[in-house]
């Protein structure tokens, strides 16, 4: 019988027959069962008035929704012969509450069995949506292809015992975290899927900004950065100005004190962030050309670049920290500067054309994600250049 | 004025404005020298867009965090002028600030100190009582900030005696025979807070000795952290030593200090408030925007200094929050601001995806 390490706080289901649980086969991608599971998760949490006080739990049940889990489907619909790895294990990051759902349903929709280490504070986002999995748990039995485990990240006999039963492990929470885990081994057939700490910038072509569109922008903007302390692997550090000169001093002049106005109303500054937001102003003149930007306060630091540097990617600050740049050329002119680092590059007046031919001409080594501001944070099942769907599960070749 | 007449100056003997006023004649022109003699410093100032070339004020030159003497080495003299590197605490796999001191730098250091203690200690060497170990000073390894900070004011000391042994017991014989050849005498007690309190105090309390230290006058640094987890206050902590060991409690002085302005410290006076000398100053910034705060509201701790001379650390902003509670009115006849210290700034809890953004600060 496989018995678990000490200390580990199962949060579901109330009781787990390990053998039972690694003996399970995995389903082919989108299995019936699942979908329906997760459309059942999605109507009971948005019917949840605890659950509609938190907006990315709300966020995460409209992804959960019919109408959305088909339109994903479709993308996959010529797939043949596909299987799930079979028990995959997921680490979520410390900080992001809900990030550990989305991993969830990723491993489930590839038709997985799933082992997910939540973070070891106690969010509670995390409690309902467990909550809910578990209400559903007599009526769907794909809730059975689910364990819920929270531990502290110390308790290396927890990843080692998780680890050995993997097929594939899904790392978030960054290099440190990644280093981490690596450290427990994993069967020779086993892969690990890794979030590695990412870089991401902006780029806003003023010439297309119109006057009554500012506001809106700053907003999407705010919801990229602030949101999430400007920590999360897709939030910009960098923005790059296109267009004329006049209308780019004019619309950066707008859009600045648009956002400004939302972090005074909106965000908890705490007195660290001035002292940290100082300190990373000077490191990054120590490395280059830089001109502090004069502003009201300390809730949102800027500084001007005289040119792209291709270490600027190292010099960054959570809390709302931007370097800018007002480009002679257009957004070609970022190509030298991305490395593997860049992740998203959200972006306001391009179009269509232009972006897609940007990454074909380029083929640059970074950036896995182009998304129009406002939409940085919103999950995709394709997540960092991987496609989640595909990678986590087996294509069988029938000759 | 030169830097002589300056330390010729009694430490508490300037108003308000006659100090504003030297002040910015002589940061003014110690920013204007280090920003010739030390590159990254022009860098720093550069960037924030400062012209040194405008007659201001020293409250409008821009503030390092001394975080960045953690990482940088500041330096505004060439590497043979340096006679002397002074390094903070940290413990294992911290990072430590380093602080090149020349001949100039570090002899003002030495003499703004006696300045400043002989105002609490009065003018002449009298017998030391250091409450802590000598294997601090002996031990190499645990040389650090503690071990700088006992030799830095041995020089106060005539004879000097250790109240702990290498194991930080209690040393009572050397201390019956210290203060039996020291009777009537002024004895001068130094440590630091958390030591004092947990090996000294807390040792003596529980052996039942009971040292005649009325004629004693304590100095003693290093913050309070630990004693706020344990709920002491300040006041707690002087009529505790005075149970123990009968010093009074107008004699016990706390001061506030670091590494990156050794010299010019903060000493507390007889009434409890830590003093600005001529030497330096204190000036509260709100978080918010960095403007300066009024009396009496809370903000973070800009420190300056006259004497960095070899090394851009004349003006600095701590991660301490302090208030300011008055000055040139404190009345125990001192001039010059006094204020408060309410410990580190908190550490932020950010969202993110990279659990490693506390760590990157530490």
């Amino acid at each position: 019988m496989i018995v678990q390490p000490a200390d580990i706080r199962i949060l579901y289901p109330k009781k787990i027959d390990w053998d039972a649980f690694f003996a399970k086969k995995a389903t082919t991608p989108f299995d019936i069962f699942c979908t329906e599971m997760l459309e059942a998760l999605s109507s009971s949490l948005l019917k949840d008035p605890q659950a509609r006080q938190y907006p990315d739990v709300i966020t995460f049940a409209f992804f959960c929704r019919k109408a959305n889990i088909k339109k994903i489907q479709e993308q996959y619909e010529r797939e043949e012969h596909r299987i799930g790895r079979g028990c995959l294990f997921h680490i979520a990051p410390s900080n992001v509450p809900i990030n550990f759902a989305f991993s969830l349903v990723a491993g489930l929709l590839s038709g997985n069995n799933n082992i997910v280490r939540v973070s070891s504070k106690n969010f509670p986002q995390v409690e309902i949506i467990a909550r809910h999995i578990q209400d559903l748990s007599s009526s769907h039995a794909s809730t059975s292809r689910i364990v819920l485990v929270q531990y502290d990240r110390d308790n290396r006999e927890a990843t080692d015992f998780f680890s050995s039963h993997s097929d594939v492990r899904v790392i978030w929470g960054g290099d440190a975290t990644i280093t981490s885990i690596r450290r427990s081994p994993i069967p020779s057939r086993s892969f690990d899927v890794t979030f590695a700490d990412r870089y991401s910038f902006a780029t806003i072509n003023a010439d297309a900004v119109s006057e009554d569109a500012v506001g809106k922008l700053a907003e999407g903007f705010y919801n990229d950065t602030y949101l999430f302390d400007q920590n999360a692997c897709s939030a910009p550090h960098l923005i790059v100005w296109t267009g004329d000169r006049k209308r780019i001093e004019q619309v950066r002049e707008r859009f600045w004190n648009s956002l400004h106005e939302l972090v005074a109303k909106k965000y908890e500054f705490q007195s660290v962030m001035a002292v940290d937001k100082l300190t990373a102003m000077y490191r990054q003149a120590a490395a280059m050309e830089i001109r502090e930007e004069r502003t009201k306060d300390n809730f949102i630091k800027r500084v001007m670049l005289s040119s792209l540097n291709d270490k600027i990617d190292e010099y960054r600050c959570a809390c709302g920290y931007f370097s800018e740049y007002i480009s002679e050329e257009d957004i070609n002119e970022v190509v030298p500067i991305v490395n593997n680092k860049y992740q998203t590059m959200s972006y306001y007046g391009y179009e269509e054309d232009r972006l897609k031919s940007f990454v074909q001409e380029n083929k640059m080594k970074g950036i896995d994600r182009i998304v129009p501001i406002g939409h940085t944070t919103d999950f995709s099942l394709i997540w960092d250049g991987y496609d989640l769907i595909r990678t986590l599960s087996r294509k069988i070749q029938i000759l | 004025m030169s830097m002589q007449e300056w330390l010729e100056t009694p430490p508490y003997s300037l108003s308000s404005e006659e100090k504003r006023e030297r002040l910015n004649l002589q940061l003014r022109e110690l920013t204007r020298s280090h920003y010739e003699r030390c590159g990254l410093y022009r860098r720093f100032l550069d960037a924030s867009g400062f012209d040194i070339h405008l007659d201001f004020s020293y409250d409008e030159i821009p503030f390092l965090p001394v975080r960045l003497f953690k990482e940088y080495d500041l330096k505004s003299v060439r590497d043979e002028e340096v006679v002397k590197t002074l390094t903070s605490s940290g413990t294992t796999g911290q990072r430590v600030s380093k602080i090149y001191l020349d001949k100039e730098t570090s002899s003002n250091q030495t003499k703004c100190l006696v300045k400043i203690v002989s105002s609490f200690l009065g003018g002449h060497r009298v017998p030391m009582l250091i409450l802590d170990s000598s294997a601090v000073i002996k031990n190499r390894q645990m040389f650090s900030a503690r071990g700088a900070g006992i030799l830095g004011f041995s020089m106060f000391g005539t004879k000097r005696c250790y109240a702990l042994d290498e194991n930080m017991e209690l040393d009572i014989d050397s201390m019956k025979s210290f203060l039996e050849q020291h009777q009537g005498e002024t004895i001068f007690l130094f440590g630091f807070t958390f030591m004092i309190w947990q090996h000294f105090y807390k040792k003596l309390l529980v052996s039942g000795y009971r040292p005649d230290l009325s004629n004693g006058v304590l100095i003693h640094g290093g913050g309070w952290k630990k004693l706020v987890n344990e709920q002491v206050s300040p006041e707690d902590f002087k009529k505790a030593l005075n149970t123990v060991c009968g010093i009074q409690e107008k004699n016990v002085h706390d001061y506030y200090g670091m590494v990156e302005q050794t010299g010019s410290i903060y000493m507390e006076c007889e009434c409890g408030h830590l003093h600005t000398s001529v030497f330096s100053d204190v000036l509260i910034r709100r978080p918010k925007d960095f403007s300066l705060a009024d009396k009496g509201e809370r903000g973070l701790i800009e420190v300056v200094s006259i004497l960095p001379h070899s090394y851009p650390g004349h003006v600095l902003l701590t991660e301490d929050e302090g208030m300011i509670e008055g000055e040139d009115d404190c009345p125990c006849g001192r001039k010059g601001k006094y204020f408060k210290i309410f410990g580190r700034i908190k550490n932020a809890e950010i969202r993110g995806c990279s659990d490693t953004y506390a760590s990157n600060f530490k």
